[in-house]
């Protein structure tokens, strides 16, 4: 115990603050104290010798800057952006295009990571040995590398002019990927009301099926089919009009359909492919951590193989699974800033313009740092609550 | 939160622990059981034979073209005339190509000097790899071995000197690597009995450095490197751009590597910093004698798998103008004579880090089985 803790109080009203503190701080008050005082001078000093070279510079520091208009373009957007809107805006730009890529490498990650995740663990020995050969290799070597790959790849298909489609409506070119997209016109307010309804008894029927343990995934994949039947007859009867939108070649160019951007479609193969490799390797390793024993307590039972997955392994495997798949899909958000490399306008990318147009840099990474954090925590504590939930039912019982 | 490599490693440990060992049949018996698994593995029943025929029929489409393309329509030796004819790989290229790939913009005719680094590093990390030779001297081999290599590549004590923008390749990656975890894991180790420390104010501190490193993208630490650090060194001293970006790397792989530390201290059972205690031991002898060196020895398997990971991140450097690995192989098909061989060159490149980190996977798997084996004795 060093001085400070056991020294007098001074004053009448300061003695509970200060206990306070101490209680708070715990042992060696005066260690931690002049650790604490040593960081803050450390923090100190190189600020105020950032703030000092910005000077002499002439660079005025501070978020002033966000509100200028941004003498620059954004390759490819979800809303519109033109040269002259304010900086603030071209980073929400740049962050939706981040999210965009994040979201669909998620999902398109997870539906091909447990894919091959289950194929990996076939019975089959050929499967199962393609499957780990994928997984090594992809997990092996560098992701910048792999999305290198993928760019020179997708600038060695041909010109749109040349292009042949596949399957009469993709366009692999070396413009970008033209997509068979489709357009939807005519409904009201109705169509809304009943697609919210259809989806909400569905959503409902799966609460309450998992509830009473009746869920198996025939039982979800028949539900899902009675969904998507109801939401296409509640279009039909309030006269929604559908129309696919598929692309052609006209003159020059491919007209009509959706358009993925060489490098868009560079990143988001990359990524789906490095993070199916790794969510390959968690659907295995999660079903693997459900033990034997209870294997065998299920076929001694009578269970056949598919009812031990669906009743026994896969709830079980979940546990596990979870939270290193999110884990994963905040890598892959972290990952997506690799766009900056091959020329996607992510977050990262507008950010780095900007540092570089303004001069701006320190404030300009601190947004970036914000964003992230934000995120990492957002779903840090979605996280939380979600193995809270879990924990309980398993020690809970039924 | 643990990382996802750890996590998997050791839902297998557990598995591989469950396992029984296999029957001790022996000759034609053996070779016919194996058979009979092989059979039934592929054709065990009608399901399992229908997979077999269609992962057949998906190599058919992938392997044979590539095989054409790398193999039998490649061009081996020649020049890049030879090459604009064929339809195939043009290994030719990573022929000619193939010193600049290695060592970037090093002055070819020193290129002994980046050749007899990757010889050292090798040397120390095949020396590293040996769990016999886990004594104070390695250390002290790593600290001379690289400070000598670094004034090597450097050339400060047999000039002509070559300046650090200069130097490129795998040497780079490799220095880079080993340097910033070398130097990161003690720092590591602080931040570890930080975060688990009784005194609040540190235990605050080490947990915002460490989840702030580990929210942000490893690009924008790059940033930081390139773009704030040398404004806030006092009075706008520049440092030379690799010694920048590896100072911030140290930083921001510490924190990665204080997780897995933690893991470590958490393995240990609270009876033995009691039993120290009762002993009369203080903190410090504590961490020193009983807790760390226990600690570490769980943690060596994932720091391994931690520094795969690691050697992967630094083909990033590439995003900062740093010619590493992976940088310079991109240059290498920006050559007018040679111009656009990219998918040669990455093929060059993706090779040596699969070779690398697979080894280092195998080794690491390896060593934790050992690690475990001496533990239960």
């Amino acid at each position: 115990m060093t001085a400070t803790a056991d020294s007098p109080p001074t004053g009448a009203v300061r003695p509970g603050f200060a206990a306070r503190i101490r209680l708070w701080l715990g042992p060696r008050i005066g260690t931690q104290i002049g650790i604490l005082a040593g960081v803050g001078l450390l923090l100190y000093i190189l600020g105020a010798n950032t703030v000092a070279t910005m000077d002499r510079i002439g660079i005025n520091p501070g978020f002033g800057f966000l509100t200028r208009s941004a003498n620059f373009e954004i390759g490819e957007t979800l809303i519109t952006f033109k040269a002259g809107d304010t900086y603030l805006y071209a980073m929400f730009v740049g962050l939706l295009n981040t999210l965009r890529v994040a979201f669909l490498g998620c999902l398109l990650a997870t539906l091909l990571g447990v894919s091959v995740g289950i194929a990996g663990l076939s019975r089959n020995l050929l499967l199962a040995g393609l499957v780990r050969w994928y997984i090594e290799i992809i997990r092996n070597t560098p992701t910048l590398l792999q999305l290198f790959f993928w760019v020179s790849l997708s600038k060695a298909f041909a010109s749109p002019r040349q292009a042949q489609p596949v399957l009469e409506s993709i366009f692999l070119t070396n413009r970008g990927i033209y997509l068979p997209g489709v357009t939807l016109a005519g409904g009201s307010w109705l169509t809304l009301v009943l697609v919210g309804v259809s989806i909400a008894v569905f959503v409902a029927f799966i609460l309450i099926a998992r509830r009473r343990a009746t869920l198996t995934f025939l039982r979800g994949l028949a539900a899902f089919a009675l969904l998507a039947a109801a939401v296409t007859l509640a279009g039909w009867l309030t006269g929604v009009q559908t129309a696919l939108d598929i692309p052609e070649l006209r003159g020059f160019n491919i007209q009509g359909g959706m358009v993925l951007s060489p490098e868009f479609a560079a990143l988001l193969v990359g990524l789906t492919v490095k993070f199916s490799a790794i969510i390959a390797e968690i659907v295995r390793a999660g079903v693997e951590s459900v033990g034997q024993g209870q294997w065998e307590a299920a076929r001694s039972l009578g269970l056949r193989r598919s009812q031990i997955m669906n009743l026994i392994v896969v709830p079980q495997a979940l546990r596990v699974i979870t939270p290193l798949i999110t884990s994963s899909y905040l890598d892959l958000t972290k990952d997506s800033s690799l766009a900056v490399a091959i020329g996607y306008p992510d977050l990262v990318s507008v950010i780095n313009t900007t540092a570089n147009t303004t001069g701006q840099s320190l404030e300009a990474l601190i947004i970036l740092i914000a964003v992230f954090l934000t995120i990492n925590l957002s779903v840090a504590a979605l996280m939380n609550i979600y193995n809270e939930r879990v924990a309980l039912r398993g020690s809970g019982g039924r | 939160m643990t990382t996802v490599d750890d996590a998997l490693a050791s839902i297998r440990r557990e598995r591989e622990a469950e396992r029984r060992p296999a029957a001790g049949e022996k000759g034609v018996a053996a070779g016919l059981a194996r058979l009979r698994k092989l059979r039934n593995g592929l054709f065990g029943t009608w399901v399992n034979t229908l997979i077999t025929l269609l992962t057949v029929l998906a190599l058919w489409l992938i392997v044979p073209p590539f095989v054409r393309w790398a193999i039998i329509d490649a061009v081996w030796t020649g020049t890049s005339e030879d090459c604009a004819q064929a339809a195939g790989a043009c290994w030719a290229f990573i022929g000619a190509k193939f010193n600049f790939i290695m060592f970037a913009f090093y002055p070819p005719s020193l290129h002994w000097r980046p050749f007899m680094v990757l010889v050292v590093i090798a040397a120390l990390l095949v020396a590293t790899a040996t769990p016999r030779l886990w004594r104070r001297e390695l250390l002290l081999a790593w600290f001379v071995g690289i400070v000598g290599s670094w004034l090597l590549m450097a050339g400060t004590f047999s000039p002509p000197t070559v300046a650090s923008n200069q130097w490129g390749g795998l040497p780079v990656t490799m220095l880079v690597w080993t340097v910033c975890f070398g130097l990161g894991t003690p720092l590591a180790i602080g931040l570890a009995l930080a975060r688990r420390s009784n005194m609040r104010g540190v235990r605050v501190l080490a947990i915002l450095f460490i989840e702030l490193m580990r929210a942000i993208p490893f690009i924008a630490i790059l940033y930081v490197a390139m773009l704030i650090l040398p404004m806030a060194v006092p009075g706008g001293a520049l440092i030379d751009k690799t010694i920048r970006a590896m100072i911030m790397i140290t930083l921001f792989w510490s924190a990665y590597i204080a997780e897995v530390v933690r893991g470590g201290l958490q393995t240990i059972p609270a009876g033995q910093e009691d039993a120290a205690k009762a002993l009369g031991l203080g903190y410090w002898r504590t961490t020193q004698l009983i807790i760390l060196p226990q600690a570490l020895r769980t943690v060596v398997p994932a720091l391994v798998n931690q520094a795969i990971g690691f050697l992967l991140a630094t083909s990033l450097l590439a995003t900062i103008g740093i010619f590493d690995l992976l940088n310079a192989a991109r240059a290498s098909a920006t050559d007018p004579k040679w111009l656009g061989y990219y998918d040669e060159a990455y093929m060059l490149v993706a090779f040596i880090y699969f070779i690398l980190c697979y080894g280092g996977s195998r080794y690491s798997i390896w060593l934790e089985r050992r690690l475990n084996v001496s533990h239960r004795r």
